[in-house]
């Protein structure tokens, strides 16, 4: 009996990141000349970004849902409640990502390799040369100009490994909420080899295997951190990496990774303060208001 | 711009660089789009708005066993693909 009621408990979601809701209290939309919208609409994340005069006013990230164009709506909605603005105040709106042809109301999709490299120019400034998105499904790694244009670009959408459902596969796996995995991977004596670094699959039931040979949850965690630094490594090593070093994408809030990937290259990743997330959708919007200063504001589309 | 299709798995890595910047006045008249015996390129407008060479989308996590045909384990014959490129926008990593 006991089992029944048990079982209509909701099971931990350890694999749950933090949606954030942001708005830069400062500024106003209604006082701006051109008001721009991207939408990234990941395989695991989806984001909307305002930019009012090429600057960043708002965003919304938050988990993908089961299909593209409902979670295009709900992450616009997300920045239309705490805004007031709608459809009809915006200029253009630019789609990206895994979904971009399925964002109703965009008047343009846009590669997320080029969005990236523009978001990372704005977030990093134009030192920026070297990119690594580690997204939800897949991994790039991207080189741009001092414009954000992406000059040479490498992606690994063939297998999870080094991505961020990865992660969540090993926080699940793990039972340690998504958010600890980073910090927990450096809480081990002595830093383990890595586990396998090229099958997700693989690297799960070699995890398990770890656990039961006496390691512990720290030490499994850093050696998967640790595979998945040397699998996205071996991605950036192909295109080079020069110096202006900066990683986008979800990962990018995993310390466990960041300096891992960091001690491998040998570089640091810069820093910044905006939500490495939001990188793609940033891009979109700001491609948004470069094709409206060049073409004017275009006519909203019914989402 | 130097555009990387293709994949790294447990046994090698497989990709196809195309530098977009030879391509977009392509001099060999898209001699690619009908060189390849799989006629795996194609033409697209890339984010920039450039007409530029890709491969097609389904046989990018194929290329291993697609380009097999072309790559014997000895007596190799120049590729295709790489022969019919004149400008040498077209490269294969394995």
């Amino acid at each position: 009996m006991s089992e029944q009621l048990n079982s209509g408990d909701k099971k931990p979601e350890f694999w749950r990141w933090q949606e954030t809701c942001w708005v830069d209290e400062t500024k106003d939309w209604r006082s701006a000349k051109a008001v721009t919208v991207g939408i990234d609409v990941g395989s695991v994340s989806s984001q909307c970004v305002i930019v009012a005069d090429g600057e960043l006013y708002a965003y919304n990230s938050m988990r993908t849902g089961n299909n593209s164009p409902d979670s295009a709506r709900n992450a616009f909605k997300g920045v239309t409640e705490k805004t007031g603005l709608t459809l009809n105040d915006v200029h253009m709106v630019v789609g990206t990502g895994y979904g971009r042809v399925n964002v109703p109301f965009s008047h343009k999709a846009i590669t997320e390799i080029a969005c990236h490299a523009r978001g990372a120019n704005y977030m990093g400034g134009n030192k920026v040369r070297t990119i690594l998105d580690m997204g939800g499904q897949d991994c790039k790694a991207i080189h741009c100009d001092d414009k954000g244009k992406v000059t040479n670009f490498l992606m690994n959408d063939k297998c999870a490994a080094g991505t961020g459902r990865g992660m969540e596969v090993i926080s699940d796996l793990m039972q340690i909420p998504i958010a600890e995995l980073g910090p927990r991977s450096f809480e081990v004596d002595q830093e383990p080899e890595a586990v396998s670094s090229v099958c997700v699959v693989f690297a799960k039931s070699e995890a398990l295997a770890l656990l039961k040979a006496g390691y512990t949850k720290n030490k499994v965690i850093a050696a998967y951190c640790q595979a998945m630094a040397e699998r996205v490594v071996s991605l950036l090593e192909r295109i080079g990496v020069e110096e202006g070093f900066f990683i986008t994408g979800g990962i990018a809030k995993n310390p466990g990774v960041v300096k891992r990937i960091e001690k491998l290259l040998g570089i640091e990743a810069m820093n910044t303060k905006i939500d490495s997330q939001i990188a793609g959708a940033l891009g979109a919007a700001l491609f948004a208001n470069t094709l409206v200063q060049k073409q004017g504001p275009l006519a909203p589309i019914a989402a | 711009m130097i555009a990387n299709y293709g994949y790294k798995d447990g046994s090698g890595e497989y990709y196809i660089s195309i530098d977009t910047d030879k391509c977009i006045s392509c001099e060999a008249g898209r001699a690619c789009l009908t060189g390849c015996p799989k006629g795996m390129f194609e033409t697209m407008v890339d984010d920039y708005d450039d007409e530029v060479v890709q491969i097609k989308q389904q046989f990018r996590r194929n290329l291993a066993y697609d380009c097999a045909d072309c790559k014997p384990a000895s007596s190799r014959p120049p590729l295709p693909c790489i022969t019919a490129c004149t400008p040498g926008a077209i490269a294969h990593s394995w």
